[in-house]
């Protein structure tokens, strides 16, 4: 019963949390003098020569109506409302008009999650070995020496991490293209995934250094604080040996919180490979939102930030809800 | 000061010495007299350092050195913006929000969670497009101090809900101390060594989100920060030109002030922690 | 068997070394309660450390050395300081004091079990093989195997401290330390950790060191006792008869403090307080609270002779047959 209420409670945080962002979305761009619709016209106008006034006046419409800004501010609110965040429909694409948003983020969003699910995952798993190692055994010279590096990289942006690489890695050395150029329209899969896998070792090398700086300092000091509880002294007393200790008392008694945060971390995916894609020209949706930015690709804004908004509020409900699985002590009380 | 410097772990001190680094380099030096570094042509374009010219020019004749100058105060200028709005409003909503209870907390933390959880950066990239660079120096960091102070509020909410139950906090209000003179004389003592690393990490995070936003050129278009110089330089080929002279000295600036600055920030809470474990 | 030779132990600290235990020598024997009673700060801990071997700077020892001998399985062993940790959990084991967090927070107590113990007969036990020993060794001592399946945090203060005891004697050691046992837990809860403690003596026959402030503690199970005070034993004996007669002033303070059954007399406590560890005093140490003291006591410090058979004690006023007058 207990549970449930929990359960309920969490899953109205969850959705109040998605209502409160997207409408904010859906306020921020009517706020600013800029019309996507006679930008787009414009565009239109430019690229077809004259028109006449009916013409433009019919163009006009239909396009308001697809851009979701026909009628009065509350019917563009509700239909935002339905079609976007119930239907995930997001009207079509003004950069490549008439395609529908939701097409387009469909043939980017592969290449997001490969490149940033990949690397969180390993990020985590390397910088919490490792910062398991410095935080249990934490007068060792290695332990200090690993701990150096991370806090060294961590804290450098991503953006500048990212143009390091690119400018070492890429121009100087030469081993890996400077920009992404994915054949995506290869046929061979050979060809197609040995170019992916090519073109995304430096985007990924930058949000792994990141990454695993963050993991090995966040693990570490929960690790050490943990290595020095009674607990884990009295095991020592028990007899039980150094390997058994780090694994079955500080490491399970470390990694709950860590858990909890890998799954906040593959929520901000979109946030976090934003950067570096941009830099590496990495054809993700944060490419895809950059070139949206460009060409005032009004609909293709708000579908990516929606999407974006839900993925972060998931994961932190998911987050809230695996804990008590993981935590005995959340689960009995 | 001298039991404190004694006391002071390696990172800290390391920490200290870059910060007054950094305030001296972007504070005290542009009082010297010098060229406006954001006009064109002021020398020859692409010159190598040299004796006038400390770090060369750049491909438009401005002076690397005084447009590093200028770019780093300004960066840190948008920093201490940026992170006194977040830490100011974050303890004002968390003291809010833990001490009034009931409905207004619950109301709070609700705003308060859709911000941490609000993906900042597209929400930022969204709002300074549709200012298309237009924005000041002021509009910036208001934009950014618009998300930071989601999580500052949080963490103050927790540490005054915590606080509510001590003792000493419950004579106070019960002998008839007011609501803001009992925050104000016991509350924010206890906040003031929380507040001061968040503030420090709010100044590298805001630095941090200007530089994102000038590589997709949405800063300010004719302010020199550590971001816009780098993207200047990239946006002009300084890396396929080889320039390092151009691209290098921001990058290098930029890493030597997050890893200083980091320092800082973790070398103040092990002091802390140290000094309370005593 | 516990044999300590000259023990001294220090904390090394910025302004010098601490003297915490100061040239201790005494036997602990097979088959007997041994209680080390003393205020707190007085090193009992310290000497409970070094007993166990848990020397971790800046705790170092600093002379003299502890050994552990015994037979287990027909089998004679020996350990002393520096490789007695080699012996935990099968020789030697180890009480805490009764708290929640010395337990592993997140594993149900079975792991625990699991963990600390090896398998009868090499390695020929499966998982629950041990298992059904342990369960079998939990209803032996009245406890239910259901513990097995409970998280720390599930248990009482009391059934959490009894599972730890059972966790501690499971591999019948030789000897078991005990570390103020019963100290955060209400009387009659304690009362039955003493019982448990007691009986389980009695079956194995082994030693069992008691560490407690609480002379109650002592009254109701030591065989023996030894009083330290600042470092040091100044007096060590049989349980019945130190309380019957105690010989050093300080014991003899300590015993008149104690509250009795029909004494309606105002008690008073020890006037003064514990010496400084960092700067004690020179000669002996309770000199400066001593109502007894002479000038000798302030510089010679008392050896630990014996003053009865069976009896020990550091006193000048004892030497060669010497009474306190109390």
């Amino acid at each position: 019963m207990k549970a449930w209420k929990y359960i309920g409670l969490r899953l109205i945080t969850w959705a109040l949390v998605i209502w409160i962002g997207v409408t904010f979305v859906f306020i921020i761009p009517r706020l600013f003098p800029s019309n996507p619709v006679e930008n787009m016209i414009s565009r239109i106008t430019a690229m077809s020569g004259t028109m006449d006034a009916i013409q433009v006046e019919a163009l006009r419409r239909q396009l308001r109506v697809q851009f979701g800004l026909d009628g009065s501010l509350w019917e563009q609110y509700t239909t935002y409302i339905k079609n976007g965040l119930f239907g995930f429909n997001f009207g079509p694409s003004l950069m490549n008009y008439p395609t529908p948003v939701g097409e387009i983020i469909g043939r980017y969003l592969p290449y997001t999650l490969f490149l940033s699910v990949t690397s969180v995952i390993i990020a985590w798993t390397i910088g919490n070995f490792i910062g398991l190692l410095a935080g249990f055994r934490k007068n060792k010279r290695s332990s200090k020496i690993l701990e150096g590096i991370a806090i060294t990289i961590y804290p450098i942006p991503y953006f500048i991490l990212a143009l390091v690489l690119q400018i070492v890695f890429g121009f100087l050395l030469g081993w890996f293209p400077m920009t992404a150029n994915i054949l995506t329209t290869a046929k061979d899969r050979g060809v197609f995934f040995a170019s992916l896998l090519r073109n995304s070792v430096l985007p990924a090398l930058s949000l792994l250094l990141v990454g695993t700086g963050w993991w090995i300092i966040s693990m570490k000091s929960l690790s050490s604080s943990i290595a020095e509880e009674d607990f884990v002294q009295y095991a020592r007393y028990r007899g039980l040996s150094e390997r058994r200790i780090g694994a079955s008392y500080v490491l399970r008694n470390s990694i709950i919180s860590q858990v909890t945060a890998l799954a906040l971390s593959l929520g901000g995916v979109f946030n976090g490979s934003l950067i570096t894609e941009i830099v590496f020209n990495y054809p993700g949706v944060g490419k895809l939102i950059q070139q949206a930015i460009l060409s005032s690709d009004y609909n293709m804004i708000l579908g990516t930030i929606t999407i974006s908004i839900i993925a972060i509020a998931t994961a932190t409900l998911v987050a809230d809800l695996i804990y008590p699985f993981i935590d005995p002590r959340i689960r009995y009380s | 000061m001298k039991v404190f410097w004694s006391n002071a772990g390696f990172r800290l001190k390391v920490g200290i010495f870059a910060l007054v680094f950094f305030l001296v380099l972007g504070y005290i030096v542009p009082l010297f007299p010098h060229v406006d570094p954001i006009i064109y042509n002021t020398y020859p374009k692409n010159l190598k350092p040299n004796a006038v010219n400390w770090l060369g020019t750049t491909a438009l004749g401005q002076d690397i050195f005084w447009l590093l100058v200028e770019s780093l105060r300004n960066s840190i200028l948008i920093g201490l913006i940026v992170a006194t709005i977040g830490t100011t409003v974050g303890i004002f909503i968390g003291l809010l929000s833990g001490f009034l209870g009931g409905f207004w907390d619950r109301a709070l933390m609700v705003l308060t969670d859709t911000f941490v959880v609000i993906p900042s950066l597209p929400i930022l990239i969204l709002m300074t497009s549709l200012m298309k660079g237009q924005a000041g120096i002021l509009l910036l960091a208001l934009t950014l101090g618009l998300f930071a102070w989601a999580w500052p509020a949080r963490q103050v909410r927790s540490m005054a809900l915590t606080l509510k139950e001590r003792d000493f906090i419950q004579t106070a209000w019960f002998s008839g101390e007011g609501a803001i003179q009992t925050i104000f004389t016991e509350i924010l003592p206890f906040v003031w060594t929380w507040a001061l690393s968040n503030f420090m990490n709010a100044v590298l995070v805001a630095i941090a989100s200007e530089s994102s936003l000038a590589v997709l050129g949405l800063s300010p278009a004719n302010l020199p920060t550590l971001g816009n110089m780098i993207q200047w330089a990239r946006e002009r080929n300084a890396i396929l030109l080889k320039q390092w002279n151009w691209i290098g000295p921001p990058v290098i600036l930029t890493i030597l002030l997050f890893i200083g600055l980091f320092l800082l920030i973790t070398g103040y809470n092990d002091y802390q922690t140290r000094k309370r474990g005593r | 068997m516990l044999k300590l030779e000259n023990l001294s132990a220090s904390y090394q600290t910025l302004y010098g070394d601490v003297d915490v235990v100061k040239n201790v020598s005494f036997e602990i024997y097979e088959n007997e309660i041994f209680g080390i009673a003393g205020e707190s700060g007085c090193g009992k801990t310290t000497l409970l450390k070094a007993l166990y071997d848990i020397v971790v700077y800046p705790l170092v020892i600093k002379g003299g050395r502890v050994v552990l001998s015994g037979v287990k399985d027909g089998k004679p062993f020996e350990y002393q300081t520096g490789n007695i940790r080699k012996a935990w959990w099968n020789n030697i084991s180890y009480i805490p004091q009764a708290a929640q967090s010395v337990l592993n927070p997140i594993t149900r107590l079975k792991n625990q079990f699991l963990d600390s113990i090896t398998p009868e007969n090499g390695a020929k036990e499966d998982k629950a093989q041990t298992l059904k020993r342990v369960e079998d060794y939990l209803v032996e001592l009245d406890l239910s195997p259901d513990v097995l399946n409970a998280f720390p945090f599930q248990l009482s203060g009391g059934m959490r401290q009894r599972a730890i005891i059972a966790l501690a004697t499971f591999m019948s050691p030789s000897v078991i330390l005990a570390d103020e046992p019963t100290t955060a837990l209400d009387v009659v809860v304690q009362r039955g950790i003493l019982m448990m403690l007691t009986r389980l003596q009695r079956q194995n026959k082994n030693t069992l060191v008691i560490v407690s402030h609480d002379m109650g503690v002592h009254y109701q199970i030591a065989d023996r006792i030894g009083i330290m005070y600042s470092g040091s034993f100044v007096e060590l004996g049989k349980t019945a008869d130190i309380f019957e007669d105690p010989v050093h002033p300080y014991t003899i303070m300590l015993i008149g403090a104690l509250p009795r059954i029909g004494d309606t007399r105002r008690k008073t406590g020890i006037p003064g307080r514990p010496p400084d560890l960092k700067n004690p005093p020179p000669g002996c140490r309770f000199a400066p609270r001593c109502p007894h003291a002479f000038e000798r006591c302030t510089k010679e410090v008392p050896a630990f002779i014996e003053v009865m058979p069976g009896r020990f004690a550091a006193c000048h006023l004892l030497e060669n047959g010497g009474r306190v007058n109390g």
